[in-house]
């Protein structure tokens, strides 16, 4: 078969299924990479590992990937179970799933039992496009975010995500990773290294610092870029671990910018914008905060690439925003 | 498939001895609480004793890898298996002491993080055996030689959740996952299959795939012998659910006929009037009672 993997840039498909998208082919290769390197990782899936890319891992390892079937629940708590045998189960599905169906799993058998499991929610924010609402996740930060001893990260591309995944074999917590749906436009080169728990810190502005996180840290550093251009003072922080958040880096743009504005393919309640807002309510500094992203509403039916646009979260619409706030 | 299913005279006696020593260490328990689960308990006191004084493969230390597991997806009862763990020697017997008062480890349902021997944390109904799904997964993948047992309520079979495990471990050919259905016919709100039907139970397990027998779980041999058989039959490419037909309450004749004894308190009196009875009774079978 000679299928050329060519992107309908309005759906954002392959026309071949089995094409892997860039930054979802991390998935699998890093976990490929661990496995190799001696990790105990193991996989599963709840009927997607074709759009995950984990079909990948399991060519690889077939001993140690397992295939739920559509079971969010029964795969999240199997996984709290697998993991108490030694192994490091990383199980992946729709962050619509991971982040409300598989709530109370994540809770009880992962968290609360601190087991070393990770759940990989893909597709996450309004990626879905026009799958419509049932497929978006914009409350996975604000419902793992709630709960304890779990960490949360938003990796902003594919070489984000591999260094983050990397360390995510060696971190004592149990980790939900929120990620796109592997067409996120690149941000960072492979080599750049990143560690959880510590944000990305791009510069602090004089009039504004955005702090973002997931596919917007693109679209702000491109408004940033453009603000600087245009005159303004402007900085980036890409918040990739959500909790425990790095409140440091958040107190710096605090202190010393004017504005701080949060970006995310989340709602404004409960993600990123609300934790920054609770450390700079608590240490008050000099900036007043705007909170950006999905205004507690369920996104519209659309192409992805025009929804981001219409929620201004591509560059000229974080730049909009922004500007609206100078 | 042979298996030793010869009980002894002494392991019979031995074995109602501990499924006594349940029940009063529960009446016990439950007065320093104030209120606890008898009934739960005292449903599937022979279940425990069967699976943790005969059955289960088990060794001083709670953590060995190739240990079998229990997991209870009823964690309301973990009032009744505390006092077997630390008959086990797994954490000191001073602890039982402490059950429910403020920073104990032990509370109406079992903490794996606190209380040593306890495989699995529950309380939230319906998780338990997945997690014993997974445990058998694990151990394929980290070739650990182990059985799981799961030991369900039936009114946890109105669980979603359940049928997802249940089908997958089918799917994936867990022989050595063991449930164990309660069979009591009581939840909180009343009949089970009054407030949501369940029945045709063995018919449903069977429906998904599983190995299923039925027995009289207060028959203590006929359980125990069950439990042996199912155990070592290696050639069984599927996983196994054993109904136990129970009483809520088996031993108390008004909580047998009561079930708001669900959840209850019994005054120091009554739990002494209790501890003769169970003292004085010796249960080998559902009875009449029902």
């Amino acid at each position: 078969m000679n299928i050329k993997p060519d992107l309908t840039p309005e759906s954002w498909q392959y026309r071949d299924l089995n094409i892997r998208a860039p930054s979802l082919s991390v998935l699998a290769d890093t976990l490929i990479e661990l496995a190799q390197e001696g990790h105990p990782v193991c996989a599963g899936t709840a009927d997607l590992q074709h759009s995950n890319g984990l079909v990948k891992f399991h060519d690889a390892y077939p001993d140690r990937f397992v295939q739920f079937g559509i079971s969010e629940q029964n795969m999240v708590s199997a996984a709290a179970g697998i993991a108490t045998t030694g192994m490091m189960p990383y199980v992946a599905t729709f962050a619509s799933f991971i982040g409300l169906l598989t709530c109370e799993q994540i809770r009880m058998d992962v968290a609360y039992c601190a087991q070393p499991v990770r759940m990989i929610g893909h597709h996450t924010g309004i990626s879905m496009g026009f799958y419509g609402t049932s497929h978006h996740a914009t409350e996975d930060i604000s419902t793992m975010r709630a709960i304890a001893d779990l960490t949360v990260v938003s990796p902003s591309d594919g070489a984000q995500f591999r260094q983050l995944l990397r360390h995510s074999a060696t971190w004592p917590e149990p980790i939900y990773f929120r990620i796109g749906r592997g067409h996120d436009p690149v941000v960072y080169e492979a080599s750049e290294p990143f560690e959880l728990g510590k944000a990305k810190v791009h510069g602090i502005g004089d009039d504004i610092t955005i702090i973002a996180c997931g596919m917007a840290v693109h679209g702000a550093k491109q408004a940033v870029e453009a603000l600087n251009a245009a005159g303004h003072s402007a900085g980036l922080i890409d918040m990739h671990t959500i909790k425990p958040l790095d409140e440091a880096a958040v107190l710096q743009a605090a202190e010393r910018s004017r504005v701080v504005l949060t970006v995310e393919e989340h709602n404004i309640l409960g993600g990123l914008g609300s934790a920054v807002a609770e450390v700079m309510a608590e240490n008050p500094g000099k900036a007043r905060l705007k909170r950006h992203g999905i205004m507690d509403e369920y996104a519209l039916i659309s192409p992805p690439m025009k929804l981001y646009q219409h929620y201004k979260l591509d560059g000229p619409g974080i730049r909009e925003v922004a500007e609206a706030l100078l | 498939m042979t298996g030793n299913s010869d009980l002894s005279p002494e392991q019979i006696e031995r074995l109602e001895e501990r499924a006594q020593f349940v029940r009063l260490e529960t009446i016990r328990l439950i007065e320093i609480a104030k209120v606890g689960h008898y009934s739960s308990v005292f449903s599937c006191a022979e279940i425990f004793s069967a699976l943790y004084y005969d059955v289960m493969s088990l060794s001083d230390d709670p953590a060995w890898p190739t240990r079998d597991r229990f997991l209870m997806g009823k964690g309301h009862a973990a009032v009744g298996l505390f006092p077997i763990l630390a008959d086990k020697g797994y954490f000191p017997t001073e602890w039982l002491d402490s059950y429910t008062r403020l920073g104990s480890p032990l509370g109406d349902h079992p903490d794996m993080r606190k209380v040593p021997g306890v495989d699995f944390s529950s309380g939230s109904i319906g998780h338990a055996l997945s997690n014993g799904v997974g445990m058998a997964l694990g151990g394929r993948m980290k070739d650990l030689d182990f059985n799981v047992f799961v030991m369900l309520g039936d009114g946890e079979m109105q669980e979603g959740q359940v049928w997802e495990a249940a089908m997958s471990a089918a799917g994936h050919k867990l022989n050595n996952v063991i449930a164990i259905v309660d069979r009591n016919g009581y939840q909180l709100d009343g009949k089970v299959d009054d407030i949501m039907a369940v029945e045709p139970l063995a018919d449903k397990w069977r429906a998904f795939g599983w190995e299923v027998h039925e027995v009289d779980g207060h028959d203590i041999v006929a359980l125990t012998q069950l439990l042996r058989r199912v155990k070592a039959d290696k050639a069984r490419d599927k996983p196994c659910c054993i109904v136990a037909k129970t009483v809520k309450g088996r031993g108390i004749d008004y909580m047998e006929t009561e079930p708001g004894w669900h959840l209850g308190y019994l005054s120091p009196e009554d739990s002494e009037k209790a501890r003769q009875t169970i003292l004085a009774t010796r249960i080998t079978s559902c009875g009449e009672a029902r």
